[in-house]
């Protein structure tokens, strides 16, 4: 990393205390981003992934979470900002935006009214002024007749519009990260390639740096410049983008690339899928998360793997294997057909 | 152990005779050609149309407008195969398959399941197509009830159709669950000591129960997580090796849907724009909406992905209330002239491997077909 990081967790955990026991939904996960670099997260539900993001922004509000760990922002650490600093940081430095724009936006209130009151929070601006902002932001964002839609209400929307909305609320303030949890989700391929594009241009007109949470690999592929992998509350790959797909280090990453069906390849007769379902975060299995479901495990396995960069080339991987073991299965765990087909 | 569908249809004999389809005429002939499966032909709609009317007043509930849902939808299917539709939200796609599963009353139109039109069938009537026609819903979460053991929510599809003695049926139960990859001990538990995926799989062995011939999955892994999905997938395709099933499989995961199909039909504002072996789709889109669709999909390979140019649609669908005139798409498509929105293309072949689409301007095509 050459610059100065904007972000950096450090050591993260939150745990939270259930009627069941501790779920330790994120347990020691450490990050940086750099001023607009984009990076994905990719993990499946209950992988700590918006759990981490939401800890970062401070919006769990629960008596029964505990944060550990570090977030360092311009020099200051969030997790000890009082209310008041914390409201001043979101919004204006970081922004989030999140996978229901329904649920997200305020069913009774105009959208213009809605992004009005958030520019208002952070500047002293006349009331006019702010409106006029409102229009500029959601003609920025690709909605048509901005002039009249601002006086719409959210359910004049579709979907796709509506995250539109969100997007022109989140970067109202110009922040220095965008937060986007799952943007696309809840939408259709084609609306989510227009969401994509237009994240992907406000990042290079403003230079927004870019959290992206998802569970699909294909939406980081073509955005994300490093991409950090997350399983059962624990980073465990981090690289660049073209580390994670082209030199995949974690069998479990194996397992994600291997369980898509992808339309730019010929047809496999089956899917790898990954046997057996994420541990539970009340009962974390004693050594590797992910060894019950691993077809490689072996006797280190019972140990619990720390994420390392083991060829010092800032690709990090929590997993016992070496790196020549992991040449020679990376892609029979992957494609077990184009060997069998070879053979 | 009886076998449904060996069985005869055990309801009061109806009329099978041939139905005028009400909807407006259009050519059906071709879509019935180049299907994949070996077998007979299962089900065949006929000018499906299903309008929701949108009403308007208190008392008087008067119609002011209708949903175009599914608007004039023709196919076949052979036993044996799968049939994948895609298409957007809104596009008709759960419609048209809850109107072949009877769950909707058409507005017109038939369907044809094992050769007896099932569309004006009463619900009595309809009981002994049921056992052959079963869905698979999307939302593992909604789709069993809370309060039953699973067991007993394997077990409504025997009870219902007064299949076998108490014994017979807590056997068959565990062979379902056997069969859908989980443990018969499983029994006595309740939905929600499942996870998703378990959850769907317990979907599946209710579905599986009377032995069905058709299976309708309506978006059976959009809700679980990527490394289940793969598990479900299989499992789906297993069952139709092992059962001789045929599917309908209906997802926007146009990668999912292209490993499951034998043939997939593209639908846009109730209507099928087109319908090809899957292969062949994917190579050669004929109609804009699927050439578009396909380069919509993220491809989880960043070189690949830099390479591409992307068609990215502009705007939303088009409301079904009113959808556009002539070809519904023209709104959107970035070959438009001005035929397409005067003239509605027909649903013609092009090639003799059963493709066919309706465009006025189709792309991809070879010199034979020009």
């Amino acid at each position: 990393m050459t610059a100065e990081p904007l972000l950096e967790v450090r050591d993260l955990k939150v745990s939270f205390r259930t009627e069941d026991g501790i779920v330790r939904a994120v347990d020691g996960v450490s990050l940086s981003l750099a001023p607009g670099e984009t990076l994905g997260i990719v993990g499946e539900s209950g992988s700590g992934k918006s759990v981490t993001m939401m800890s970062v922004m401070r919006l769990i509000i629960d008596p029964n979470a505990r944060f550990e760990g570090e977030v360092r922002y311009k020099g200051r650490d969030l997790m000890k900002l009082g209310q008041d600093q914390i409201r001043a940081v979101r919004g204006a430095g970081i922004a989030m935006i999140f996978q229901d724009p329904m649920t997200s936006l305020n069913p009774v209130y105009r959208v213009g009214w809605q992004i009005e009151e958030q520019i208002r929070a952070h500047e002293q601006i006349s009331r006019q002024a702010a409106h006029a902002r409102a229009i500029e932001l959601l003609a920025a964002v690709g909605i048509p007749r901005p002039a009249e839609r601002v006086n719409d209400y959210p359910h004049q929307f579709s979907g796709g519009m509506r995250q539109r909305v969100m997007i022109a609320m989140a970067v109202s303030c110009s922040p220095d990260i965008l937060i986007a949890d799952e943007p696309t989700t809840a939408l259709d391929v084609t609306i989510q390639a227009q969401i994509l594009n237009l994240i992907k241009k406000l990042r290079d007109d403003f230079g927004t740096a870019v959290v992206l949470i998802t569970h699909d690999m294909g939406v980081v592929a073509d955005i994300a410049d490093r991409i950090a992998v997350m399983y059962a509350g624990r980073i465990i790959e981090q690289g660049s983008r073209r580390d994670v797909f082209y030199d995949a280090r974690h069998p479990y990453t194996w397992g994600l690339l291997g369980s898509i069906a992808r339309l730019d390849r010929p047809k496999p007769r089956r899917l790898t899928a990954i046997p057996g379902l994420p541990p539970s975060l009340l009962r974390l299995p004693p050594g590797c998360a992910f060894g019950p479901r691993c077809p490689h495990r072996f006797g280190l396995c019972d140990e619990r793997p720390d994420l390392l960069d083991k060829a010092g080339d800032g690709h990090l991987d929590a997993c016992h294997l070496d790196l020549r073991q992991k040449e020679d299965l990376r892609e029979t765990t992957i494609h077990p057909e184009l060997i069998e087909e070879a053979t | 152990m009886t076998d449904a569908s060996a069985a005869p249809p055990a309801g009061p004999a109806t009329p099978v005779g041939p139905t005028t389809p009400a909807g407006p005429a259009a050519a059906t002939g071709p879509a019935s050609a180049g299907a994949t499966g070996n077998g007979q032909v299962l089900l065949r709609a006929e000018h499906v149309i299903k309008y929701f009317p949108v009403r308007q007043g208190v008392l008087l509930q008067r119609e002011i407008a209708r949903v175009h849902a599914v608007d004039d939808v023709s196919f076949e299917l052979r036993a044996g195969e799968t049939l994948g539709l895609v298409g957007e939200s809104g596009c008709g796609k759960s419609t048209l398959a809850r109107c072949i599963a009877r769950l909707y009353p058409l507005t017109s139109g038939s369907v044809v399941f094992e050769g007896r039109d099932i569309s004006r069938l009463s619900r009595r009537q309809l009981r002994p197509v049921r056992r052959d026609l079963q869905m698979v819903f999307q939302d593992p979460y909604a789709s069993l009830n809370p309060r039953k053991r699973v067991g007993a929510v394997i077990a409504d599809p025997l009870h219902i159709h007064h299949w076998g003695t108490r014994e017979q049926i807590k056997k068959r139960v565990s062979e379902l669950l056997e069969l859908v990859g989980l443990s018969p001990e499983h029994v006595n538990r309740y939905p929600h000591e499942f996870s998703g995926g378990q959850r769907q799989r317990i979907g599946v062995a209710r579905a599986l129960a009377m032995h069905p011939r058709l299976i309708i999955a309506d978006e059976p892994v959009s809700a679980l997580d990527v490394s289940i999905r793969a598990q479900v997938i299989n499992l789906l395709d297993d069952l139709q090796d092992e059962l001789n099933l045929t599917y309908i499989f209906i997802a926007h995961d146009l990668g999912v849907v292209r490993h499951v199909s034998d043939r997939i039909a593209v639908m846009y504002l109730g209507k099928i724009v087109e319908i090809s072996p899957a292969e062949e789709l994917y190579q050669r889109p004929l109609h804009p909406y699927a050439e578009a669709l396909w380069s919509a999909v993220p491809i989880p390979d960043p070189d690949l992905s830099e390479q591409r140019t992307q068609i990215v649609l502009e705007g939303d669908v088009p409301s079904p209330v009113a959808p556009p005139s002539g070809c519904r798409f023209h709104t959107r498509c970035r070959y438009a002239t001005e035929i397409c929105s005067q003239q509605e293309p027909e649903l013609v072949e092009y090639g003799n491997q059963g493709h066919l689409a309706a465009c006025h301007h189709p792309l991809n095509l070879t010199r034979a077909e020009a």
